[in-house]
């Protein structure tokens, strides 16, 4: 089966943002200009987060999310601070066309029945942010890996797909943003259990790493943020325009040092290709 | 071409509660399409072109058409003969009948069943269902080597890739209603179906990229 490379965005107010452990946010730059190029080189879903959603309003996520519908054709979830059906249908009638759901979820589990059954299955993306404990164990988080919600995620797994989640997306945010490679057990563990689509987030940091999680890991697709977002801002100028909101030091003095490894979707594709893992590109590339 | 600016080819996206419209209507725009939501049963004749959208379940989509009183309205569009779109849950409500939560009457435009993939293929091995991500479509009819000139995917190559998101899929009984066919984990499947006017496609033209848009934009061509 032919896996999918996600580009995941966290935003907050109205810039793209990246953390390491989902926090210590630094600015990376406009969403929309971020969005537009990860389309145009090939990949297969756009995934955007609100990191900070239930501490601002979402006008501005609204916005993005209205601008890149209007101009991107391939398929994008929205996730951070979804709580009900009327949430849910906000973020769809601006543009989106799935929805991942954490917090409000494990606070009431019911609410992914109701929203499956509402807007279909495979709307209702439910996002589990996993961290491992001193003994092994794997808790769920909430309020973006922030709170110990004491569900062990296994079991929450297991439960999500009973309850009629479309696709799970598996965040170890002990590997997120650091680029040590996702946590393979973690996410074997999760597609052994369950038959719905497994997407795994957080961690990735060469190549060797993609390779070795869709090969071994059983997931359908990788969600990728820095080495994507570090990649494109290497390869370009970045221009100023930013909103004065947040910590903007690493942009104005481009501190990307040269251990920042310049990949990009294209060359993570062909990359993929040469070494037998089915992935999208367009056919005059494979030559098919 | 000069002809089709000539005047707004104004098309009609079937509301019927379910699911995300505004995806196909951006690509209807960005097509050169005025697209206009309609749930309205007196005004669904009054476009060129008539899109049949969908994302849910198969029962509540058809307990809902009928219930807004547009299965009559669908079906005088149709036999007027002026394009007609079904995309996704879209294409499966044209067939006769859909098993999915129980047996569920459809439009009956195709003759045809909606059946849910296997739990596991011929192999054994488990599928992943929903099938949700991008796939190859190939001419359904044996032996053609391109899509034919003239339908939605002209200019589309064989084997092109398009995404699909769904846990059921279409049996067409006659052949000639398959347009061309996909494979997910080993199970071939009929992915688009055409009729006379009928056009459907179980893929999301509208998720599909460049190559899915040249699909809106080949539809676009066949309004008059």
């Amino acid at each position: 089966m032919v896996k999918r490379i996600i580009a995941r965005l966290d935003i907050k107010g109205p810039n793209l943002v990246k953390g390491i452990h989902l926090e210590g946010l630094r600015v990376l730059g406009k969403p929309e200009l971020f969005a537009k190029h990860y389309y145009e080189t090939g990949a297969d879903e756009l995934m955007y987060v609100d990191v900070v959603a239930s501490l601002y309003n979402r006008n501005s996520l609204h916005d993005i999310i209205t601008k890149t519908a209007k101009e991107i054709f391939i398929p994008l979830t929205v996730g951070g601070g979804i709580r009900t059906i009327d949430d849910i249908r906000a973020v769809l009638r601006a543009g989106a066309d799935k929805v991942s759901i954490n917090t409000a979820a494990i606070k009431d589990p019911e609410i992914i029945r109701s929203a499956s059954r509402y807007f279909g299955s495979s709307t209702i993306v439910v996002a589990i942010e996993a961290i491992k404990d001193q003994n092994g164990k794997y808790f769920a988080y909430t309020d973006n890996g922030r709170e110990y919600s004491g569900v062990e995620v296994l079991s929450w797994a297991k439960r999500v797909e009973e309850l009629g989640a479309g696709e799970i997306v598996l965040t170890s945010v002990d590997r997120e943003g650091t680029g040590k490679g996702f946590d393979i057990d973690l996410i074997k563990m999760i597609t052994a259990s369950v038959s719905i689509p497994v997407i795994a987030h957080g961690g990735a940091g060469d190549m060797q790493n993609l390779m070795d999680c869709l090969k071994n890991g059983g997931v359908s697709a990788i969600a990728l943020a820095s080495i994507l977002h570090y990649g494109f801002i290497k390869n370009q100028e970045v221009k100023g325009d930013f909103s004065s909101e947040g910590n903007i030091e690493f942009l104005k003095n481009k501190r990307l040092n040269s251990n920042t490894p310049d990949l990009s979707i294209i060359k993570i594709k062909h990359y993929l290709h040469s070494n037998n893992i089915p992935v999208r590109l367009s056919i005059d590339e494979t030559g098919l | 071409m000069k002809q089709d600016c000539k005047r707004e080819k104004r098309v009609g996206i079937i509301d019927y509660q379910l699911g995300n419209l505004y995806s196909v209507q951006h690509a209807c725009t960005f097509a050169g399409l005025v697209p206009e939501i309609v749930s309205n049963p007196l005004k669904v004749n009054s476009y060129d072109g008539l899109i049949l959208p969908g994302v849910g379940a198969f029962g509540e989509a058809i307990y809902n058409i009928r219930r807004l009183d547009l299965e009559k309205p669908i079906m005088d569009f149709i036999a007027s003969g002026k394009p007609f779109l079904g995309v996704c849950l879209g294409m499966q409500l044209l067939f006769t009948e859909s098993e999915e939560f129980g047996m569920h009457k459809g439009l009956n435009i195709i003759p045809g069943k909606v059946i849910r993939f296997p739990k596991r293929n011929n192999m054994g091995d488990l599928l992943r269902i929903p099938h949700i991500g991008w796939s190859r479509i190939f001419p359904a009819q044996n032996g053609m080597i391109h899509f034919p000139q003239d339908t939605p995917f002209s200019e589309i190559a064989v084997g092109e890739y398009m995404y699909f998101v769904h846990s059921y899929y279409t049996v067409p009984i006659n052949p000639e209603h398959s347009f061309s066919i996909t494979n997910y984990e080993g199970i071939n499947y009929c992915c688009s179906s055409v009729r006379d006017n009928v056009f459907a496609t179980q893929f999301h033209p509208e998720k599909s990229s460049q190559k899915g848009i040249t699909i809106y934009k080949n539809w676009a061509k066949m309004i008059h």
